[in-house]
């Protein structure tokens, strides 16, 4: 109960904020949609970090580390810190700079100018939307899914139907997605693009501030940083895993095992030596089978994992951070900065952010190794070491808060950009920007918004079980897809209209072959370990560049337009 | 030329992160910190400083000019 206390007390004041913000709200429509251009450095550099990373910086960062090791931070974060700030520098700033001079306030405004094509950007407008819908759903279901075990016992006769026996009394998903959902939708109801400004900057600063606080606690938990690096699992000479240690609960410390427990067991590897190596804490794969015990029938399984991450995935997997190039919610971020220098933060910190959040994050999940059971479900593996090591309810509270935080500073962002391109790509574009006054025009907006929302939760729950991690993943390689067309858009004079509409339709085709493939969301490689997105990219690419060169280049005025001399540039 | 630069130190950085030299190594820095995590996390350190060379000597000036001068928001869109 005292968890579930904090965790409203949080979502309380997140509302204050949005109050606060909205109180900052000057009324017009350029101030909803972009916050009139005034938003500052520090700012931006919260709202863009709290935008990119979801529930997966601190939760599935954690988990991925729990099953693959630390290869985990340099597949996924440390690769996002170089590209990342490359595409801010690169892409975010000369897109700011079309928009602050020409007024877009959205992608498809600007691809519709720039290939001056109308189609283009009804083209886009699903595929957008169809890309952002299912990140949405992540964050809802995760929120669901982290809010259940920790209040667990909390209301045992009312939430008599868990969604697993242990955690009978828990808040059910369905009421958290609700109330995540009701709090998001209220301050970006009321304050529009400064609101989520705001309440990203409030919920990035919380969500780094209880990553490092968990950190260190679990390491108090553990005996000390020295003693947290014996603690990962173990292979011994005859290919066994086995965990050294356990955590005894009654005098709460690390104890050594008499006899190393056995967990699993290597069944390929191309490693000749592997005795007493700790796996998590290098990269080579290997193959090995652990055990689990079904929590519902009691019944004990076996299942298969590859620990370690394949060197060609390794390096594909540098497509998969070229997706913010391609954000609609970014793009919209990026429109609000006050200035060219605005951006000077964000590219120098970003890599750093994301270094204290996911470092921490990585070396608990390979700590985990050693003292949790290796059939634990990967995103539980965060709050299951808290538990273990920590026990303390109000921390526990605060770092669910955390996870809610990351999951809330995307979540807003998202449902403002679908409001702000149904308003103005579909509705203002098709009437006419003098059919409806600005106060019209906020009010289309807000009724989307609301919409979207709704229809949203009702997805989430529909989709309730779906993996939402593996879900994130062919989010981020859509939009990796779409690149070539926002690149070659700023850099390549001759991209033709003929080849951006030719490169969307070979990224879409290509990404839904795959995600077929997958079985809708499940995890996919391509040959000796290629990701799907990398393929996608570069049909992508060659359909733009094939494409526009056999086609008539853009009009003279179109390319003075966005690539004008020297002297004016 | 200062730009190439920066374009070269970012392509060297892409190469740079693949770390295929301590691949299998364990080895665990200050006893806790394995050294793949304690190279990528350095790595997270050359990028926010790639980032500062980029704006100290790629920075887009005539872009901002452009952005700021004559602004025609009025009547875009």
């Amino acid at each position: 109960m005292t968890t579930l206390i904090v965790i409203i007390l949080y979502l309380c004041l997140l509302l204050g904020l949005g109050f606060f913000s909205s109180r900052l709200f000057r009324g017009t429509s350029k101030d909803y949609f972009v916050a009139s251009h005034s938003i500052g450095p520090f700012l931006l550099l919260m709202s863009v970090f709290g935008t990119t990373m979801t529930a997966f910086a601190l939760v599935g960062s954690t988990g991925k580390s729990f099953e693959r090791g630390i290869g985990t931070y340099g597949l996924m974060a440390s690769i996002s810190g170089l590209v990342h700030a490359g595409i801010f520098f690169l892409i975010g700033i000369r897109l700011w700079a079309f928009g602050k001079k020409y007024g877009y306030i959205t992608q498809i405004q600007f691809f519709r100018a720039r290939f001056e094509s109308d189609g283009l950007g009804y083209l886009l407008f699903p595929i957008l939307v169809l890309l952002v819908v299912p990140y949405l759903l992540i964050g809802i279901i995760g929120a669901g899914k982290t809010i259940e075990p920790v209040t667990a016992g909390a209301f045992t006769e009312i939430f008599t139907n868990p969604t697993a026996p242990q955690w009978l009394g828990g808040i059910p998903p369905w009421l958290t997605g609700l109330v995540v959902s009701l709090v998001v939708l209220t301050y970006v109801f009321m304050g529009g693009s400064r609101g989520a400004a705001y309440a990203n900057t409030f919920q990035t600063i919380v969500f780094m501030v209880m990553g490092v606080v968990a950190f260190v606690y679990i390491i108090n938990g553990l005996g000390g940083m020295e003693q947290a690096g014996k603690v990962p699992a173990r292979i011994t000479e005859k290919g066994i895993i086995v965990q050294d240690y356990q955590f005894d609960k009654t005098t709460k410390e690390l104890v050594k095992n008499e006899k190393p427990k056995p967990i699993g067991r290597v069944t390929d590897s191309t490693t000749v030596d592997l005795s007493n190596k700790q796996p998590h804490l290098a990269r080579t794969p290997i193959q090995v089978e652990f055990k689990k015990k079904n929590p519902k029938t009691g019944v004990i399984s076996s299942f298969e994992r590859e620990l370690g991450i394949p060197f060609i995935t390794f390096l594909s997997y540098f497509f998969i951070p070229l997706s913010v190039g391609m954000f609609p919610h970014l793009f919209q971020h990026w429109l609000t900065a006050k200035s060219a220098k605005a951006f000077r933060l964000t590219v120098i910190a970003h890599p750093l952010c994301i270094m204290v959040v996911w470092v921490p994050c990585v070396l608990v999940g390979v700590w985990a190794s050693g003292v949790l059971p290796p059939g634990i479900p990967p995103p539980a593996v965060l709050s299951a070491m808290l538990n273990l090591l920590v026990g303390d309810p109000v921390l526990t509270g605060l770092l669910t808060a955390g996870v809610l935080a990351a999951i809330m500073s995307s979540l807003d962002s998202q449902f403002l950009c679908l409001g702000t391109i149904f308003t103005n790509d579909i509705v203002i574009h098709r009437a006419g920007k003098n059919k409806y006054s600005d106060k019209q025009v906020i009010l289309i907006a807000r009724v989307f918004i609301v919409v979207i929302v709704a229809l949203t939760y009702v997805l989430a729950m529909w989709a309730k079980n779906a993996n939402v991690f593996d879900l994130a993943i062919w989010c981020f390689s859509g939009f990796s897809a779409l690149f070539p067309v926002v690149f070659a858009a700023l850099y390549w004079k001759r991209a033709t209209k003929e080849g951006a509409f030719a490169s969307i339709i070979a990224a879409l085709i290509s990404w839904l072959y795959f995600f077929h493939l997958s079985g809708y969301g499940g995890e996919l490689v391509i040959g000796p370990g290629i990701i799907p997105a990398a393929v996608c990219f570069a049909v992508a690419a060659i359909a733009m560049v094939l494409v526009s060169l056999l086609t008539k280049p853009p009009t003279e005025e179109t390319l003075q337009k966005f690539f004008p001399s020297a002297k004016k540039l | 030329m200062k730009k190439r630069v920066i374009w070269f130190l970012f392509l060297l950085l892409f190469i740079v992160h693949q770390d295929f030299w301590w691949w299998d190594d364990a080895f665990l820095v200050f006893d806790f910190l394995p050294i793949g995590l304690a190279f990528h996390a350095g790595f997270s350190i050359v990028c926010a400083i790639l980032g500062w060379a980029a704006i100290k000597y790629a920075w887009p000036h005539d872009l901002e000019r452009f952005a700021e001068e004559n602004n025609d928001e009025e009547n875009a869109i």
